[in-house]
């Protein structure tokens, strides 16, 4: 039960997904050229309420549901890992026109493709933490 | 920790390795992994009962360069021509798809996060590190998009 509402998150989010086609590789080269505002518009949507929920949060010290106070740590700045590996990212991205979340939803959706991207995905991971030590963050 | 992509660092974790990476209580993230499992039957449910596109109503101006790049069918969420099902004998099929995998999954765990992590969180927090990443993923995509992406559909 204490993970019923992590689920609940997720089947919204996985719906929003496929009803806003952020899973589409169309929408995906659209906004890659600049073409379109329609992802830019979820982006912004999200980013807007995501922060006026984070703001909220801090300036009343929201509670969780259980009533813990909920602290919200700032992943550290390591530049050279967000540019190398943010550049790598968007290079899949425009592949297979998915970012992670959507790789889970195309799973869901039963096209076949996704299998390859998902398994691809983890070997990706899993090679990053064994390479991890050797590179530069 | 509250994005998508840590997900995909619990389920190697589940596997034993060597890698520090890897070593630490992955009962931590069961709730990430309940969230994905959600998002994966969320979408199913909603596809299979609320979703009728045909054709996703990308710009024109889209079509026309995908046309260029000798694309021709528009139809369903992701091209046939590249990612049927009937395609695995192409060597494309697998440079979009495992290949393309490799890039996301690599990448996302050394930047630190994905869209819904950096892009989502990290925005709304106004993190530097979020900002820098996501100006990364856009800068990676674009680039790839204009110049290397024409190799790729030959």
């Amino acid at each position: 039960m204490k993970y019923l509402k992590f689920m609940l998150i997720g089947l919204y989010f996985g719906a929003l997904i496929v009803k806003s086609e952020a899973l589409s590789w169309f929408r995906i080269q659209e906004m890659f050229r600049l073409q379109s505002f329609h992802m830019f518009g979820i982006f912004g949507s999200a980013v807007l309420v995501g922060g006026v929920t984070v703001m909220l949060t801090k300036r009343y010290h929201l509670p969780t549901i259980s009533g813990e106070t909920i602290l919200i740590e700032k992943k550290p700045l390591q530049p050279t890992a967000h540019i190398i590996g943010g550049v790598l990212f968007g290079f899949g991205w425009v592949l297979t026109g998915l970012c992670i979340a959507p790789i889970f939803a195309l799973l869901g959706v039963g096209a076949v493709a996704a299998i390859p991207i998902f398994f691809g995905a983890l070997l990706g991971v899993y090679l990053y933490g064994h390479l991890q030590h050797k590179l530069p963050h | 920790m509250l994005g998508a992509s840590s997900s995909l660092k619990h389920l190697c974790a589940l596997v034993p390795s060597k890698a520090e990476y890897f070593q630490y209580d992955v009962r931590k993230g069961y709730w990430n992994l309940t969230f994905v499992f959600g998002v994966c039957i969320g979408a199913a449910l909603c596809y299979r009962y609320f979703y009728e596109t045909e054709q996703v109503m990308i710009a024109a101006s889209t079509m026309a360069d995908l046309q260029l790049l000798g694309l021709s069918d528009f139809r369903g969420l992701m091209p046939e021509e590249i990612f049927g099902q009937n395609q695995y004998q192409q060597p494309r099929f697998w440079s979009f798809t495992l290949l393309g995998g490799l890039f996301l999954g690599f990448g996302v765990r050394y930047a630190g996060g994905c869209t819904s992590g950096h892009g989502f969180m990290g925005l709304s927090q106004m993190s530097k590190a979020s900002f820098l990443a996501v100006m990364a993923f856009f800068a990676g995509g674009m680039f790839f998009t204009f110049f290397l992406l024409p190799y790729f559909l030959i």
